[in-house]
């Protein structure tokens, strides 16, 4: 499904990424973890298309994603459901007019969106916050909302960079059950983190970079570093 | 479907954009109060030169033994020029009354005239050429014609064109400079606020810019994004619009009744009531287009994540 092919990411004389070759198959659930600069957040950023990479190749199914013209980059990014670390909610649209913004971007009708808001909430157990603004949420429901907003179009992948950073502990795990779930309904899911916690509590395919290199790919691993 | 979203979208963060978007409104009023005045001021300058233009005319005094035939007959002669708008002939008997009624609390005037006997004044024709330039074609015509000749003796007394000629030219030079300074300044005037008001609509977008990037992500289209943000532009405008055409009634009421003998009988507020489906038209344009446009442009640089 993701396909990196000998990918390098230079900024200036720094390489943050170098010769990185990796694959991700549909539905499975990976984490990719690292010291914080390692390079996670550029691999994510190279895989949505919002930087190029400056030598090799990164497919998305049959999509070589730097060949994307800018005009075509909403349709490719429409299967991708986002989830970040600092949340990302429109300040001034409410938790329902945040999610209903996805579905909105991606030309679906107003029926559609009256009946797949509601359940969605109801999904991530913050029907009764509907109508509160981003500032009127805790860390945990913000993020809760986020990931509302990234599985509304039922995307193939979502990806979650550092998706429980700024969250306790018990958020950490309330985020993570529900990212599990979406998987087991058939979603690939691929998460940055540097916590050791969650990497273990998954317990699925981690792919471990240091300084810019992959320097492990386990199939049913650990945080090692 | 898409429109209508935009629409509603873009109404909503202008509501709740609150502080900012009541800042932008006052902003986006001065710069349209500011175009306003330039539609009044253009307005006073036209006037006020039109009504100087109509009082030039030249005079041709007759001399008295001029019989009224031989004086009608240069009359016609006028009114066949192209340049020339109108011709008014007065006799010396009209001239006589008007005098009399010009000067009629002015009794040594009145005396004086009495002992002279008879009528002392010429008749004379008004001459109102088409364009001020005119005069002068008008007045070498009149000094070779030989219509003004009655047996070999000129029946013309004075033509009092170059009498008036300098205040004219002088009076002409003024109200050009005053038109052309103070359209500069009320243009720079303009210029400036328009900026200003860009630059404020561009803050507005820069506080959004996080969040433009992120509907980048979520996979909106550019349109999808822009588009809301021109719908709240386009309401900044059209409201600070509807605030001068408000605030221009009493304003122009006021500033009217104190200058309305100042101007020489142009009234700001009647010029408003009258022309203000002009006034209305030009304000909502300026400040639709202001809005749509300073939004397209603020917003571009954040489209491009």
């Amino acid at each position: 499904m993701i396909y990196f092919d000998k990918v390098t990411k230079r900024y200036g004389d720094i390489a943050a990424l170098e010769d990185i070759t990796l694959s991700i198959a549909p539905k499975e659930f990976v984490s990719i973890v690292g010291h914080s600069g390692a390079g996670k957040t550029t691999l994510l950023k190279l895989l949505l298309a919002e930087e190029r990479p400056s030598d090799g190749n990164v497919f998305f199914e049959s999509i070589d994603v730097n060949d994307l013209p800018s005009s075509a980059l909403h349709h490719y990014r429409r299967k991708i459901g986002m989830v970040f670390q600092d949340f990302r909610l429109i300040p001034n649209k409410t938790a329902y007019e945040n999610i209903a913004f996805a579905m909105e971007a991606g030309g679906r009708t107003d029926e559609e969106i009256a009946s797949d808001v509601p359940y969605i909430l109801e999904l991530v157990n913050l029907a009764d916050k509907a109508k509160h603004f981003p500032d009127q949420l805790s860390g945990g429901e913000k993020q809760r909302i986020a990931i509302g907003r990234a599985i509304i179009n039922q995307p193939e992948l979502i990806i979650a960079d550092e998706p429980t950073g700024n969250l306790d502990p018990i958020n950490t795990y309330e985020i993570v059950e529900i990212l599990k779930k979406i998987n087991e309904l058939g979603t690939t899911i691929v998460i940055t983190t540097h916590n050791k916690g969650i990497v273990d509590a998954i317990g699925k395919r981690v792919i471990t970079i240091d300084r810019g290199r992959l320097v492990r790919d386990d199939a049913e691993g650990r945080y090692v570093l | 479907m898409v429109f209508k979203r935009m629409l509603v979208s873009g109404g909503k963060s202008f509501l709740r954009g609150g502080a900012v978007s009541a800042a932008t409104v006052v902003i986006m009023t001065v710069t349209l109060a500011i175009i306003g005045s330039l539609i009044f001021l253009s307005a006073l300058l036209t006037f006020t030169l039109n009504t100087i233009k109509d009082k030039v005319d030249v005079s041709v005094y007759f001399v008295t033994s001029a019989s009224e035939s031989d004086i009608l007959a240069v009359k016609s002669q006028l009114e066949k020029l192209p340049q020339v708008a109108n011709v008014t002939y007065t006799s010396s008997d009209e001239a006589l009354t008007a005098f009399r009624a010009r000067h009629a609390t002015d009794q040594l005037t009145l005396q004086a005239l009495d002992e002279l006997g008879g009528n002392p004044l010429d008749a004379s024709l008004e001459v109102r050429a088409k364009d001020t330039s005119e005069y002068e074609s008008i007045v070498s015509f009149l000094e070779a014609s030989p219509a003004l000749s009655s047996g070999g003796t000129s029946i013309v007394d004075r033509i009092n064109y170059s009498q008036n000629k300098e205040v004219i030219d002088r009076l002409s030079l003024a109200i050009q400079a005053t038109r052309e300074v103070g359209f500069a300044v009320v243009i720079l005037f303009a210029i400036a606020s328009v900026l200003i008001a860009f630059a404020t609509i561009r803050l507005a977008i820069y506080v959004a810019k996080d969040e433009i990037a992120v509907m980048r992500l979520v996979g909106a289209s550019n349109m999808y994004i822009q588009g809301p943000f021109i719908v709240t532009g386009t309401i900044t405008g059209v409201l600070a619009a509807l605030v001068v055409l408000l605030l221009l009634w009493p304003a122009s009421w006021y500033v009217g009744t104190k200058t309305i003998s100042w101007f020489g009988g142009f009234s700001v507020a009647t010029y408003y009531a009258d022309h203000f489906l002009l006034v209305f038209g030009i304000i909502l344009v300026s400040g639709i287009v202001l809005g749509a446009a300073a939004s397209i442009l603020a917003i571009r640089r954040y489209l491009q994540v």
